[in-house]
């Protein structure tokens, strides 16, 4: 249980790791928190001949408001973000979602970039990334561009990143008047990786829905937000039917994977379940919220 | 793969160690530093018995490098009790034999250090939410538990140490 050896490089700039990126791309892996990397290095499941340390790049751990977004650098900790309180007062969905990951000691170091780039299908924050439809930046030493998280997650640990790309930061839109929020999800021990998770926020104006996202992990290769669904729902009323009717559409909607430990139908209860109770409870904080 | 040299800061002393880019942390302490009250269980990141800190976070040293830890402050369980004094939670922990085998203890104390300061008056609850990163295969955790809400509740009467 000891990782094969590596050459290590600890740029102190961007442009360092990215020229660096550059030259060995195809046999480096970049190390943020190194939660999720070190240990398949350690099983040998990987064994990158370079290893880029990108914990002293400052630029990337801060957390900016910025009018309609919050935007959050990649290797901001998973701790910082359920803390935060920017994040938490206009963000609280990304706040009460990074609480949850892992346990409190893999919390203070594993980062939000590195969690998108490894892309587990039920991890929380690719799940929130697609939900709330964040925008991720991406740099090269070609230059950057910006994808939305539907079109960053390909499939199972699969991302629209180039061998010589890095994720920089992520920008998730604020919470709204108006607007409640609720992420809930289900596994088997505490800290485990999610079975199921539903991650909603709702948004209420005069007693109907104004605004509405829900997205699913753990019922596909990638999160998926359920956006043609919700919209047939915006306008209706703002009421607890409406909840039971939308958590039995998602259910009808998905397609989970029917495995000998998991069946398809388990998956489905979980869904219709947990997106009841995360309605529910976002629809309550919206009223609170109401503008 | 060739070495490199590197000065770890463990406990407040610097240690000089020659070690290979892969060498995990925990396995440099243990075995460059000589400090071996870090424990290694399971290797990836499960067990939390190599917890350490690192600029006074908790950390699993078995899913970090040695060379990572250059340039910054790690404590070990060693460096807990103070002049022969055990620390409000490890005397807590013996008070409510919340230890059997000892395995995980380290880890368990790294770990409620650094809770306690950012968490002085903690639910049970959060107690169990954190402790969930550490596993002990003997006590069952609810004796670890009660040690823990006995130290948070000492250590909010002031100072961090019993007195005998």
């Amino acid at each position: 249980m000891k990782p094969a050896g590596f050459s290590f490089h600890r740029p102190r700039t961007l442009n360092e790791a990215l020229d660096l990126l550059a030259a060995h791309g195809d046999t480096a892996k970049l190390i943020a928190g190194g939660q999720s990397l070190v240990p398949v290095m350690n099983m040998r499941l990987a064994a990158p001949a370079e290893l880029i340390d990108i914990n002293d790049l400052p630029d990337l751990a801060e957390i900016r408001y910025q009018g309609e977004f919050v935007e959050v650098g990649a290797l901001t900790r998973h701790h910082q973000l359920a803390e935060s309180e920017l994040v938490r007062s206009r963000c609280p969905l990304l706040a009460q979602a990074a609480a949850t990951i892992g346990h409190y000691a893999i919390r203070q170091r594993g980062t939000i970039g590195g969690s998108l780039a490894h892309a587990d299908p039920t991890a929380q924050l690719p799940l929130i990334a697609v939900t709330l439809s964040a925008e991720i930046d991406i740099a090269s030493s070609r230059g950057r561009r910006t994808l939305s998280a539907a079109d960053f997650f390909l499939s199972v640990m699969t991302t629209a990143l180039e061998p010589d790309e890095i994720v920089v930061a992520i920008r998730f839109p604020v919470m709204v008047p108006g607007e409640g929020c609720a992420f809930r999800f289900f596994n088997r021990r505490l800290s485990d990786f999610a079975i199921v998770a539903v991650a909603a926020t709702i948004t209420v104006e005069k007693m109907r829905i104004a605004g509405l996202h829900l997205g699913i992990g753990g019922v596909a290769p990638v999160p998926l937000a359920y956006v043609d669904l919700c919209q047939r729902f915006i306008g209706q009323a703002a009421d607890s039917g409406r909840v039971r009717e939308l958590a039995q559409a998602v259910r009808d909607a998905v397609e989970p994977e029917d495995n000998p430990r998991i069946s398809a139908e388990y998956r489905r209860e979980l869904v219709q379940t947990l997106t009841e109770r995360a309605l529910t409870l976002a629809l309550d904080e919206a009223k609170g919220n109401a503008a | 793969m060739n070495k490199v040299a590197l000065s770890l800061r463990v406990n407040g002393e610097s240690h000089d160690v020659v070690v290979e880019p892969r060498k995990l942390l925990s396995d440099a302490l243990r075995e460059d530093c000589r400090l071996t009250g870090t424990h290694v269980g399971c290797e990836h990141g499960v067990c939390g018995a190599c917890t350490v800190l690192v600029d006074g976070r908790p950390v699993r040293s078995c899913l970090s490098f040695a060379v990572q830890a250059a340039g910054h402050e790690i404590t070990t369980i060693e460096a807990v009790a103070q002049g022969g004094q055990l620390s409000a939670l490890q005397q807590a922990l013996h008070e409510e034999h919340g230890l059997q085998c000892g395995f995980c203890t380290p880890g368990i104390v790294m770990t409620f250090e650094a809770f306690l300061r950012e968490n002085p008056d903690p639910s049970e609850a959060q107690i169990r939410e954190a402790l969930s990163g550490n596993l002990c295969r003997c006590t069952g955790y609810q004796n670890i538990v009660a040690a823990i809400k006995k130290a948070a509740a000492q250590m909010q009467g002031g100072g961090g140490y019993v007195t005998p």
